[in-house]
Formats: C-alpha cells, structure tokens, sequence
C-alpha cells in the first residue's frame, strides 16, 4: 500500500454486498422448487396492481412456505407514499 | 469403497480446475488412488494446470466411445505414483458425453481399486456440469467472496440438492463442502470484502477451506505444478489444510489475518 492509497480508502462495501445477497438468495431459494408459474404469476400481479398503483417492480414479493404439509402463498406488496398533492 | 468428488462452481474463472489439480494431488500425496477428470468437454484445461497437456494421447471422449481403453486415456502423473489424469475432449460435439457413459467409466475406475475420483466440472449449469455432479458423494463448491459467484453457488447447491443420482434416488444428499478462493484478509478487514462468515451465512455450508488471495497461483499454472506442491507457499498450506479436512480430520482455518506489517512497510509499499 502507498503512502497516497494509505490516506484514500475504498468505501466499505462489503456490508452491500451481504445484503444484497441475503435478500436474493433467499428470494431464489424460496423459488426452487416451486412451481414454475411463480414468475409469470409475479409479472401478471405486477400488471394487475399497476393499473391502479405505479409500485415499483421490487415492491412485489412473493413467497411459496411449505410447512406442515400445505403450502403458503404470501404475497406481499408495498404501496408508495401518498405524496402531497 | 471410492469417493466421487466434484469440483464446481457455476461461475467461471474462480478456480475450479486449480481447486481439482490440488486437493486430487493432495489426497494422493497421502497414498490414495486418485484420478482427476476434466469434464469440460471442448475446452480442456486440467491437463494444462496438471503440466501433462504433451503426454495426452487418448481422452474421456475417446473412452466412452470405446475408442480406447480406460488404461490407455488415464495419465500417470510424474510427481505422484498414486495419482492419474483423464483428459477433457476438445470435440466440438456437446453430446459426446452421456449419463450412461459416464457412468460406466466411473464403474470401471471403482472397480480398478481408485479411492477417490475427483470430477472439474466446467462453469455454467450446462450439461458438462451436471454431468460432472450427477454421480458424486461429495461436492466441493469453489466461491470467490464476490456478489455473483456466491449467487452462481447458491444457484449449484440447488441443483446439488435435486439433479444428482443421490437426490433422484432419495439416499442420502450430496454432502457440500465450501471453499473460498482469492480471499484477501486485508481487503475484508477494510470492510471492502465480504468474510467468510458472511459468505457462510449466505449459503449456510461448512467451510472446507480458505485460499488466500496469492500471485503463486500463476505461477503454479504457469509451470504446469498444481500449486499444493509449492511447499513454500501460503496457498498450498491452505489447501493441504482442506485435504486434511475432507479426509475427516479438524484442522483450524488460518490466514484469514492479515501478515502484521512493520510501519514502513505500511507506509512504504510491499
């Protein structure tokens, strides 16, 4: 490391990254195994609730749980704030 | 009774065919018989890594289409009398490769008295690499603490858990085993790498091994030595500390430090 490099640190990123993978992976792994209509049944929800709330693509979750024999359907979406009008 | 290991990853480049080369020439340093296969059908590299790249004559395509017997393809290595290479094909042919052909030469490699058998999958989840998982009892997963290839791993360990003999069949899973590569203390220290206890965390495997980030890695390919026979390096030591654990010993995990530096040298560079 040279005398410059010393006083001009990266910015810390790795903690973005944990993050960031904590949320996909496990977004991913509830996903395998599933079935495979989950993804078009995201993108048509997506549609649907477009037509009355612009919500962002990421603001649609949906998650499959398996417990005790039957299966869960969670769908969760976040409306945006109301913004003043 | 002989284990079938594969090497992989999904992603490409974090070093997989160096991750083969030397824990097959770690557990056959100790004795065992060990052959190595290249299943990266079209792009043979193991061959290259392993210093044999003039001596291969015959290779796996060649076997399962009887082209050649299994003693003809194997390659004895130089260095160690237990340990022996089979050739990746440089066909442009996908399909030269079949479940049933593939099987029946791990048969034949079981049955010639190889205790181990250490399958380099090629990257991608393309047909080379299920075919490199599909028979093994163990997978060793080769990550680079960076955000795709642990994405990639996650995606391997869910085809691990579904599209191999042992999970078809409903034995017992594949056992997964998790090796980071091109690991920099100082840069996880920074706070500008993830640790392996993130990376752990994420994929939730054990952890079979460290490699420290080491410019011997080149050098080792380079040279054609599978770089656990560099005995004066730090990766070699990291890497023997994994054959050990896949052999079922407790070793600790180190240079997961940073080298203490002296103020100049901080200062100053090195």
């Amino acid at each position: 490391m040279g005398l410059l490099a010393f006083f001009r640190r990266s910015p810390a990123t790795a903690n973005i990254a944990k993050e960031r993978l904590r949320i996909i992976v496990s977004q991913e792994r509830s996903a395998r195994g599933g079935p495979d209509y989950l993804p078009l049944l995201r993108r048509e929800l997506l549609e649907v609730i477009r037509k009355y709330v612009n919500v962002d693509p990421e603001a649609i979750q949906i998650n499959l749980e398996r417990e005790e024999g039957q299966e869960v359907l969670e769908l969760s979406v976040q409306l945006p704030e109301k913004k003043a009008v | 009774m002989a284990e079938i290991i594969v090497t992989t990853s999904g992603k490409g480049g974090v070093g997989k065919t160096t991750t083969s080369a030397s824990i097959a020439s770690g557990i056959a340093r100790r004795g065992k018989k060990v052959a190595v296969i290249d299943f990266d059908i079209g792009l043979r590299n193991l061959d290259l890594i392993m210093g044999c790249e003039r001596r291969v004559v015959y290779d796996f395509v060649n076997v399962i289409q009887g082209e050649s017997t299994l003693k003809q393809a194997l390659i004895k290595d130089k260095r160690i009398e237990t340990l022996f290479v089979l050739a990746a094909s440089q066909t442009r042919d996908k399909d030269a490769l079949s479940l049933e052909g593939v099987r029946k030469v791990l048969d034949e490699l079981i049955a010639d008295g190889f205790d181990y058998i250490i399958c380099d999958s090629p990257a991608g989840i393309e047909k080379g690499a299920h075919l490199a998982m599909y028979f093994a009892d163990r997978a060793i997963v080769v990550v680079n603490p960076e955000v795709s290839s642990v994405r990639d791993s996650d995606r391997i360990l869910g085809l691990l858990a579904s599209k191999t003999q042992r999970a078809e069949k409903d034995e017992s899973k594949v056992k997964e085993h998790l090796l980071l590569t091109r690991y920099s203390p100082k840069r996880v220290a920074a706070g500008e790498m993830m640790s392996v206890d993130d990376v752990k965390e994420i994929l939730g495997i054990e952890v079979i091994g460290v490699i420290p980030e080491s410019p011997d890695v080149l050098a080792a390919s380079n040279a054609g030595t599978p770089v656990i026979l560099n005995a004066e390096s730090d990766v070699s030591l990291a890497y023997e500390d994994a054959v050990a654990r896949l052999l079922g010993e407790t070793v600790p995990l180190r240079f997961l430090e940073e080298p203490k530096k002296g103020f100049f040298a901080r200062m100053f560079g090195g």
